[in-house]
């Protein structure tokens, strides 16, 4: 177990060193079980937080709380400054929530889905049809604006519960398993969608059990499991702190697979052979061992496929941490009841 | 959803609003639901009209009672009883659903009054027990019902049917928070609901019940409301001097009846909704 302090810088419109979302210590209780035990972490204004566990670990729980859902057992967090206990309904006026069961509603058409939003948000008429016409083009949805929402796809409903929660544009976003259930290609969609947001000053906490995705959104990432944080830190920390980089080398012909590994091993480097894959691994520090190695075999004679420095996986800092993957815990058994906030520690 | 295309996003000021623009707002996406699903209103057109016909036809001829145009006439205030009293039920069913589907927590999680959210589910579910009570006095004119009182006792009646309403409107916020699914807020209701209207002067005169039968009929509040449209309508007389109370001050009853229930079952109601949805 470690902990990497988060760095905070927020520079958003010249504000610094604030943060846009803080939790301090919050713990759940449901009657006997204890939900989410002492999580605390800070996001700085314009980033993004990757809440990564895997089911069940807490993550609903959690936003449910710092989104003035549920009432914490214990502790507190504050949103845009403002605390969830003492002023819930600032922080209400000061974020959005998309949810994990896609909360549009069935019965209206994407359009009035979003009219209803705005209208709550306090957005007259004109600024919700041109915001909300700009937001359905956006994710794809101006030749279904019309339909009932009932007839959507799963990924459609996915990319209208978003835009519904941008149609005021809240400075903080917090989105429960934003992808999930989105083929590869949505989710890629969605992303940039995010990766503009946050561009524009939007302050973003993600959950999700999709490692990948905390890579590839989120500035800083919260490792929980079991309702407890087990880890914090940039994805680039985690991964260095979860073991060092490789230096991975492919031949191109098998026959010369054992000349390059002498010419590995006499760098100095400790090379571990794959013969299948003609490929050599060796624990490396960086670059610097990958140019070293590079001009070894520069006029070697020897022809290579592929060279380059590989990080651990966050999928290997999980299993790291929580000696399981991230993906195989208990299935799906608990996504059902996730808005019921019953989430209980796998 | 090509990202490059378009420029600064838009963010538009969040303003504050009052309860009754939530309130509204909430009860047009209500009367929208209704509008994409007419089968909602069969609960308050087509089972009441086959009530109405049903009774007055199949036991019309063995029931006699004082109405000057007979059984049909002396009927359909218990139907419109009936009608309003299953507000309550509409009122669950929505609510119910709302909380189960998520939809409660995306409306709790913007800034609005929460009071909206039921509000705006009770002024919708009015509309739909209302337009119930319209079709009724419309079936109730084809098979000969008349009101022969004065307009204003007339519309008394529909008022006091009103304020029933808002009485039932508890009742139903009660059940569908304290509901898991809609499924359980049919079973409760249906269970509850049904031999409650039975069990009053809707369908039969509770002159004619047993002893017992009969003080628990007059003291259902239901039959006080029943008595009393039915008394300011014109379509039947006072009641007989032996009976109870309620009876003989049915207005007064009505209204007694709907301040007590509401000042029983509201606050219940509001904190079974605080706890279903905060926790």
């Amino acid at each position: 177990m470690f902990l990497i302090g988060i760095v905070t810088e927020g520079t958003v419109n010249g504000v610094g060193r604030e943060h846009a979302i803080e939790a301090e210590g919050l713990v759940k209780e449901f009657g006997e079980t204890l939900a989410v035990d002492d999580v605390s972490f800070a996001v700085p204004r314009g980033t993004v937080l990757g809440l990564l566990g895997p089911n069940g670990a807490g993550k609903t729980t959690t936003v449910r709380m710092m989104t003035t859902l549920t009432k914490p057992t214990r502790g507190t967090a504050r949103v845009a400054g403002h605390d969830v206990l003492a002023d819930p309904a600032a922080v209400r006026r000061s974020m959005g929530l998309t949810g994990q069961s896609a909360t549009v509603d069935e019965l209206l058409t994407g359009r009035e889905n979003i009219w209803l939003i705005g209208s709550l948000y306090g957005l007259d008429k004109a600024t919700v049809d041109r915001v909300g016409g700009e937001l359905l083009e956006r994710f794809s949805l101006t030749g279904a604006a019309d339909r009932v929402v009932k007839t959507y796809s799963g990924g459609m409903r996915r990319r209208l519960d978003l835009a519904v929660s941008l149609v005021a544009t809240p400075p903080v976003l917090f989105l429960d398993e934003p992808t999930t259930g989105l083929d590869p290609r949505s989710r890629v969609e969605l992303w940039d969608v995010l990766r503009d947001l946050v561009e524009d000053g939007t302050t973003l906490l993600l959950t999700t059990q999709y490692l990948e995705e905390a890579d590839q959104l989120a500035d800083d990432i919260v490792v929980i499991d079991r309702g407890k944080v087990i880890a914090q830190g940039t994805p680039l920390e985690l991964k260095d702190a979860s073991g060092k980089a490789a230096l991975v080398v492919t031949v191109s012909r098998a026959e010369d697979l054992g000349a390059a590994v002498e010419r590995v091993r006499s760098a100095g480097l400790e090379a571990h052979v794959e013969e299948a894959a003609r490929r050599i691994t060796a624990p490396a520090d960086g670059l610097s061992d990958v140019t070293r190695i590079a001009s070894i075999f520069d006029g070697s004679g020897i022809e290579i496929d592929d060279l380059g420095l590989q990080r651990p996986s966050l999928d290997d800092v999980f299993l790291n941490l929580t000696g399981h993957r991230a993906e195989e815990v208990d299935g799906d058994a608990m996504d059902g009841d996730a808005h019921d906030g019953q989430e209980v520690p796998a | 959803m090509s990202h490059t295309e378009h420029g600064a996003i838009e963010r538009p000021e969040i303003r504050h609003t009052t309860l009754w623009h939530q309130s509204v707002t909430i009860f047009r996406r209500n009367l929208i639901h209704i509008k994409r699903m007419p089968e909602m209103l069969l609960d308050v057109t087509i089972q009441p009209v086959m009530f109405v016909l049903l009774f007055a036809f199949v036991f019309g001829g063995a029931i006699s009672v004082g109405a000057p145009a007979g059984y049909r006439e002396w009927l359909l205030g218990g139907i419109m009883g009936q009608t309003i009293a299953f507000a309550s039920f509409i009122v669950a069913v929505g609510l119910t659903a709302d909380i189960d589907k998520g939809i409660v927590d995306r409306f709790r999680s913007l800034p609005i009054n929460p009071a909206a959210i039921l509000v705006g589910r009770s002024m919708s579910s009015i509309t739909h027990s209302f337009i119930g009570i319209i079709v009724m006095s419309l079936t109730g004119l084809v098979v000969g019902w008349r009101i022969r009182g004065s307009v204003l006792e007339a519309l008394a009646a529909y008022g006091l049917l009103l304020l029933w309403g808002f009485a039932m409107i508890w009742v139903g916020i009660l059940v569908g928070s304290a509901m898991r699914s809609v499924e359980a807020v049919n079973g409760v209701m249906f269970t509850t609901m049904f031999p409650l209207t039975f069990l009053s002067n809707a369908f039969a005169p509770s002159e004619k019940m047993g002893t017992v039968l009969r003080a628990i009929a007059e003291w259902n509040p239901i039959s006080a409301l029943v008595q009393a449209v039915r008394e300011l309508w014109g379509n039947t007389g006072p009641a007989p001097a032996d009976s109870h109370l309620p009876m003989q001050h049915p207005v007064l009853f009505t209204i007694l009846w709907t301040v007590g229930i509401t000042a029983v079952v509201a606050p219940l109601a509001l904190r079974t909704f605080r706890n279903r949805t905060l926790q």
